[in-house]
């Protein structure tokens, strides 16, 4: 695995966190992920071997938790809350805006490889519904003017880097 | 009659000008005095306030936390573990968040106080993947707190040491639950486990003694330690003591979290002085009290019966407005106090379309292992979803009813009923909406809005 050496740290550490080693394979896998972007077989071959377990006790790990993936994603994700007190305030709507914003379907990566939008289950933020989750950020209240506005951003933000 | 006023104790500093998330900013505020008046008693004693003040847990099952804690296995000779659920998932619930991201330190001093009564020396904070940030606020808090002597060894000069680690969940709404919260903790798939014989108390985490707590329910321990049990149980109503934290979000002016002392605050005041009433030009149709798997309640429905007030049995006839948000009352009319949070909606929902929605939710949710829950779970959302989005059948509620039917009871944790709730209230309280769906999809608004 070719990870960046403050990675490599952070892993060695969080192991330490833990009586038992199999406990780390969650760490490890958000690690890996923020690292290198998804979930290879390398990696899952890497952490069973780091932790001393069979690729297989990590790889039905990786199946199980929605937010690990095994393929490359945009360079920004783009999560809207899809349950209840989200939908009752609009959150279709916008899903939909930021689909046709980046020309793409759900879980698709948009044709400059800029987005990624996904449907997601509830965020825990539902009092200020809609809300969307962009990276690591949440945003709260976005209605279609804000998708529109969040999108803009976002299409702004990667052609100053061109 | 008016809603009363809030009482914020533990939302107390939440949205405060100025108030930061720092300790220095905890300190200035009183932070950690209670934890220096804890360690000065004795453990038993300390569990022996928890009991007193009738603190029940804030997740959802509202089980006692005194009576929860006197179950732990103390002559195992093994390591007790203490877990904080901060694994907020279940819909309509917003309320730890808050906690986490503006009064970290709040939440630590309770764990500490916890750690120190149940003689505890390694907590895990198991935080929901999706709250990166609050995990990032909680390391911080935590490294804080340990250069401070309140956390790590020899805590206040004591001989007492406990260190607390952030462990972060991956989108699974099933590590909410104790059991699949532990296996997750494991480094495994979040499949609950089967009690007896794994009950936490006994057979937790690495097969040790294990605690596991809501982050609300360890920030009253701070404010029971700091009061006592006996001035906490002064709060709020018999049985049902301390305050509440509503969250309350759908179809209302003010959506948001309110605070107020259990038991003392209508459905009706909630939601019309508190939150503003409905949206314009809209009436109430829906409400779901204690987070989406809690059952339905319909607006223009009664419910009577006889209840305790004191030592007297005493005659109640409620509308959906009338019914005290306490965890009996809301059990007695045969639905459920659970996380507190509120879902309301109004007469622009369909409800076979919100049901839709719901169970889309849980049969992603379900983590597979029974076959009722995965298999029902799964045909419910199919038949809900054929009936937005292809052919509705004037049969499909009874069809639905006859699954959601055969799915409690024969699970290996509470997610069973969590996922037939929906159905069985949705149908029983809305039967009209379902049976005659296939003919009034056809005069619904074109326009409305999308909800599955």
């Amino acid at each position: 695995m070719n990870l960046k050496p403050e990675t490599t740290a952070r892993i060695d550490e969080v192991i330490t966190h833990y009586p038992v080693k199999r406990s780390a394979t969650l760490p490890l896998l958000h690690l890996i992920q923020e690292d290198v972007g998804h979930i290879s077989d390398e990696a899952i071959t890497w952490i069973a071997q780091k932790l001393e377990l069979q690729p297989i006790n990590v790889l039905e790990v990786v199946t199980f938790y929605p937010m690990f993936r095994r393929h490359p994603i945009g360079r920004r994700h783009i999560k809207v809350c899809r349950t209840l007190s989200c939908a009752l305030r609009g959150g279709y709507k916008t899903c939909d805006t930021f689909k046709s914003e980046f020309g793409v379907e759900l879980g698709a990566v948009s044709a400059d490889g800029e987005a990624t939008v996904e449907f997601v289950e509830c965020l825990a933020s539902c009092g200020t519904a809609p809300v969307v989750m962009i990276d690591e950020v949440l945003h709260e209240n976005v209605d279609c003017a804000k998708a529109k506005a969040l999108a803009d951003q976002i299409k702004s933000e990667a052609a100053a880097r061109k | 009659m008016s809603a009363p006023a809030q009482t914020r104790i533990i939302f107390k500093h939440i949205d405060e000008t100025g108030y930061t998330n720092d300790i220095e900013c905890y300190l200035r505020n009183g932070g950690y005095e209670v934890l220096k008046k804890a360690v000065g008693m004795k453990p038993e004693d300390l569990r022996e306030e928890v009991k007193k003040a009738g603190l029940r847990g804030r997740g959802g099952a509202g089980f006692p936390c005194g009576f929860k804690w006197s179950l732990v296995d103390r002559k195992s000779g093994k390591p007790i573990y203490l877990i904080v659920n901060a694994d907020e998932s279940e819909p309509g619930t917003f309320k730890d968040r808050y906690i986490i991201h503006q009064d970290p330190h709040q939440l630590i001093e309770g764990i500490m106080i916890s750690c120190f009564a149940n003689d505890v020396k390694q907590a895990y904070i198991y935080i929901r993947g999706e709250m990166p940030e609050g995990a990032r606020i909680l390391e911080k808090a935590i490294a804080e707190a340990k250069a401070k002597n309140f956390v790590g060894p020899n805590i206040l000069g004591t001989g007492y040491s406990c260190e607390i680690y952030v462990h972060r969940g991956a989108g699974a709404y099933i590590c909410g639950e104790e059991t699949g919260l532990i296996e997750s903790l494991e480094g495994k798939r979040a499949n609950p486990r089967i009690k007896p014989p794994y009950f936490p108390a006994v057979l937790g985490l690495y097969q040790c003694p294990t605690i596991v707590n809501n982050v609300e329910t360890l920030c009253h321990v701070k404010h029971i330690v700091d009061m006592t049990g006996e001035a906490y149980a002064k709060i709020g109503t018999p049985n049902n003591t301390g305050t509440r934290i509503f969250c309350v979000s759908g179809h209302v002016q003010r959506p948001g979290y309110y605070e107020f002392p259990a038991g003392t605050i209508t459905m009706g005041q909630l939601l019309n002085d508190v939150c503003g009433g409905p949206l314009p030009g809209r009436t109430f149709k829906a409400v779901i009290p204690g987070g989406s798997s809690a059952k339905v309640l319909r607006f223009g429905e009664r419910y009577k019966g006889k209840r305790k007030v004191g030592a007297e049995m005493v005659e109640y006839d409620w509308g959906v407005e009338d019914v005290p948000m306490d965890f009996d009352s809301l059990a007695m009319i045969g639905s459920m106090g659970g996380s507190g949070g509120v879902i309301v909606m109004d007469d622009s929902v369909n409800m076979v379309e919100a049901l839709a929605n719901i169970n889309a939710f849980y049969q992603h949710e379900s983590c597979g292992q029974c076959t009722p829950c995965r298999e029902g779970s799964l045909w419910m959302k199919k038949i809900t979803t054929r009936m937005v989005h292809g052919d509705a059948r004037p049969q499909d509620g009874a069809l639905l009813k006859s699954v959601a039917d055969q799915i409690p009871g024969r699970t290996i944790c509470a997610f069973g009923e969590a996922c037939s709730w929906p159905t069985q209230s949705f149908y029983l309280k809305f039967k009209d909406e379902f049976d005659g769906y296939s003919e009034q999809k056809k005069t619904l608004p074109a326009d409305r809005l999308t909800i599955v």
